[in-house]
């Protein structure tokens, strides 16, 4: 199964467009259910990084969910079961690459479910939908 | 809560803030310039004095912020330092989406403070925090990148600041967002200078609700493929505004040296296809929008006696900037000038007004109405950017009283030295770069805020070099029916880059899943009645449409229609403010 891969962040002109599809699955504006961020490296004059779910083989994420909420994604990255999830925020401290985001209103993390909504509102192609071999190296 | 109806009441005197609803000004006049100039009307006095502390700042977005692509802007408004008059400047970069999304529909500044602070917002309020320690750092970069070290939000939050030129109340310094972004024209920075306000940090990411999912996703997906499919839109990504200078100069509507000139051979040194090939190092954009029109130039240059080391700059350029600095100047070295350009944006001066400035005292010397003893030395030529870097540190810095008094515009300072006939202000606000044939010189003398934004007088021109020239009562109407227009997008807040895809009906039917239903025979009326407000301020400020002055050199010089006749000028701007008046 194929999973949403960096592809090259040179490329991004950091215009967010992403960060607002993606909260837009939800079919509401603004940005509190994105589950992605797009930052400048420092100032706009150094580029962006995009910050997002890097799917990793063994996610520290699902480890220390104390009521195995989060589970293991086919393809790569971990699916969060809302029901079972209590709000600690430990997923969010578990991230190695600050990709679990907080929605302050439902009190839950915004983590990248891998469905490549964002894809098709990129307009500069840093983004794309892709199968990786469990250790290939992605962005 | 569908609607931004929020107002963020600060007080920098008291140290105090409140939050108001408005929803009785935002459900009328939508959000953006139409609630801003009625803020302004309500909180600033007649006679306010624009660097006292009762000139408030005010911010607005709108309803489409946060929901639409291209709904990217934030209005600022207040009494202008530089005219006395109505100040009205646009910014894009993070500012509108992080004002919306942090639950304001505006923010509003009153008061000034003792010591130099900044602010530091959110969606749970204000904090007041310490800038003494920042006062002083004369770079709008460096204050970033402090402030920037200070505040979270790292991704969803705007940074505003002024440099050197705002703390010492150039009367034209800018407020600089996310680098390469400003409220740069009429001196916004000197009233952020003027209350001790070194920065404003905001951040917001919170959610919006819609009318209807379903309908929302639908109409942001027409929006977005006009978007990204349009020709406009590709020409303002590829090459950017600067694809301006070339044909521009091809017509011989190209202000150069002071518009003793209205071309130059060298023009192809400073176009944009040029400096797109040789320099372009990266193309950021405005949050929420596909285009990412801001052009970003690398100078790589070698440091003096160190063999192999090398810094690289980046350099963000414009048309505007290109012109002002660039031809307006006489200077043609892409280098010099991108170095010119660094300068002035790192002290934080709008380029418009810093150029137009320094090509009067360049004429001024060569007349000899001033000499090095009123500019400590400096030779001003036509073309040496070095020297020119340098002006613009000493207007900065006003050690002696012709740099303070050309810190003050050029209407002021040609009052003073003489040389009014080439002192390129209109409404005292420093000419924009076209001299494209009467009818721009027509929107600069009545637009509101004296801008070429205001009603693009250049393309009626432009346009009409296929066809003919309409006559003044038709040019009038013209650009107060493209005015009119204007103040919708600008409520919305839309830029005006996307003003092909935002027309009437995107416009009702966005407007209506926001939570926003207009009914179309006022939505009609409304840009009128928000002009008209605007000028019942300028009134009550001092304006007098029959006193504007009309720069003898516009005159004297071709446009591509030939002579700019003074008849045709002074017909067209009476016609202007009698329709204004009475439609
Ligand atoms: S793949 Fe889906 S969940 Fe992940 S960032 Fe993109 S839109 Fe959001
Ligand atoms: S949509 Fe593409 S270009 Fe825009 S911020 Fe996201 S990754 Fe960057």
């Amino acid at each position: 199964m194929a999973r949403l891969v960096v592809m090259d962040a040179d490329r991004c002109v950091g215009c967010q467009l992403c960060m607002f599809a993606c909260n837009r699955r939800f079919g509401e504006g603004g940005l509190e259910k994105a589950a992605l961020k797009v930052k400048s490296t420092g100032g706009f004059e150094r580029g962006f990084v995009v910050v997002v779910c890097r799917a990793c083989p063994d996610p520290p994420c699902l480890k220390v969910c104390p009521v195995d909420a989060l589970d293991y994604r086919k393809g790569g990255g971990v699916i969060l079961n809302v029901n079972k999830c209590i709000g600690c925020g430990r997923c969010v401290d578990a991230c190695p690459v600050n990709a679990v985001f907080w929605d302050k209103n439902a009190n839950k993390p915004d983590i990248c479910v891998h469905c490549g909504y964002c894809v098709s509102y990129c307009p500069y192609d840093v983004l794309a939908m892709k199968e990786v071999e469990p250790f290939e190296v992605a962005n | 809560m569908k609607l931004p109806t929020n107002v963020l009441n600060i007080d920098l005197a008291r140290r105090q803030y409140r939050v108001e609803d408005r929803a009785d000004l935002f459900q009328y006049y939508i959000g953006g310039t139409g609630v801003a100039i009625n803020l302004l009307r309500e909180n600033c006095p007649k006679g306010a004095d624009p660097l006292g502390p009762d000139n408030p700042i005010i911010f607005a977005v709108g309803p489409l912020v946060g929901l639409y692509p291209l709904a990217s802007k934030t209005v600022a408004m207040f009494k202008s330092p530089l005219t006395g008059n109505l100040g009205e400047s646009h910014a894009g970069g993070r500012s509108a989406v992080s004002i919306r999304l942090a639950g304001y529909g505006a923010i509003m500044i009153r008061g000034a403070s003792e010591s130099p602070l900044y602010l530091s917002i959110k969606d749970t309020g204000v904090e007041f925090k310490d800038a003494s320690g920042i006062w002083g750092i004369v770079s709008s970069v460096t204050t970033g990148r402090v402030v920037r070290e200070l505040e979270t939000g790292a991704g969803t939050r705007t940074i505003m600041r002024i440099g050197g030129a705002g703390e010492n109340l150039v009367r034209y310094a800018m407020v600089t967002t996310e680098t390469y972004r400003h409220f740069g024209r009429l001196g916004l920075g000197a009233v952020f200078g003027s209350k001790k306000l070194k920065a404003i940090a905001i951040c917001g990411e919170m959610g919006l609700e819609v009318e209807s999912r379903k309908e929302y996703r639908k109409a942001y997906d027409d929006i977005y493929h006009r978007a990204v499919e349009s020709p406009l839109m590709r020409k303002y990504h590829d090459i950017g505004t600067s694809a301006n200078i070339m044909p521009l100069n091809l017509l011989k509507g190209l202000p150069t040296r002071n518009l003793t000139s209205v071309s130059s051979p060298d023009a192809i040194n400073i176009s944009g296809e040029h400096l797109a090939e040789e320099y372009l190092g990266r193309r950021v954009s405005c949050a929420h929008c596909p285009v990412a029109c801001i052009h970003i130039a690398g100078l790589r240059e070698p440091y003096e006696n160190e063999p192999y080391f090398y810094k690289t700059t980046m350099i963000a350029y414009d048309y505007e900037l290109l012109y002002s600095l660039g031809s307006m100047l006489g200077v043609f070295d892409e280098k010099g000038l991108l170095r010119l350009i660094d300068s002035v944006e790192l002290w934080g001066l709008d380029a418009m007004s810093t150029g137009v400035v320094l090509a009067w005292a360049t004429e001024a010397m060569e007349k000899g109405l001033i000499t090095e003893a009123e500019t400590l030395g400096l030779n001003l030529k036509w073309g040496d950017s070095d020297t020119y870097s340098k002006a613009v540190e000493q207007i900065v810095k006003q050690r002696n009283e012709f740099y303070a008094n050309i810190a003050r515009g050029v209407e002021y300072a040609s009052k003073i030295y003489g040389g009014e006939d080439f002192a390129l202000a209109f409404g005292g606000n420093e000419m924009p770069g076209y001299h494209t044939g009467p009818v721009t010189h027509v929107g600069f003398l009545t637009g509101a805020r004296h801008s070429h934004l205001d009603a693009a007088g250049y393309s009626i021109d432009q346009a009409a070099l296929k066809d003919k020239l309409p006559d003044p009562k038709e040019a009038a109407a013209r650009l107060l029916k493209e005015e009119v227009w204007r103040q919708i997008l600008s409520s919305l807040v839309v830029c005006f880059f996307a003003r092909n895809i935002y027309d009437r009906d995107t416009i009702l039917k966005t407007l209506e899943t926001a939570g926003h239903k207009v009914a179309p025979e006022r939505f009609d009326r409304l840009g009128l009645e928000i002009l008209r407000e605007k000028n019942q301020f300028k009134l009550e400020h001092g304006f007098n449409p029959n006193a504007l002055r009309i720069p003898k050199r516009i005159l004297e010089i071709d446009s591509p229609h030939g002579k700019v006749q003074e008849s045709y000028l002074k017909e067209a701007v009476e016609e202007f403010y009698r329709l204004l008046a009475s439609e």
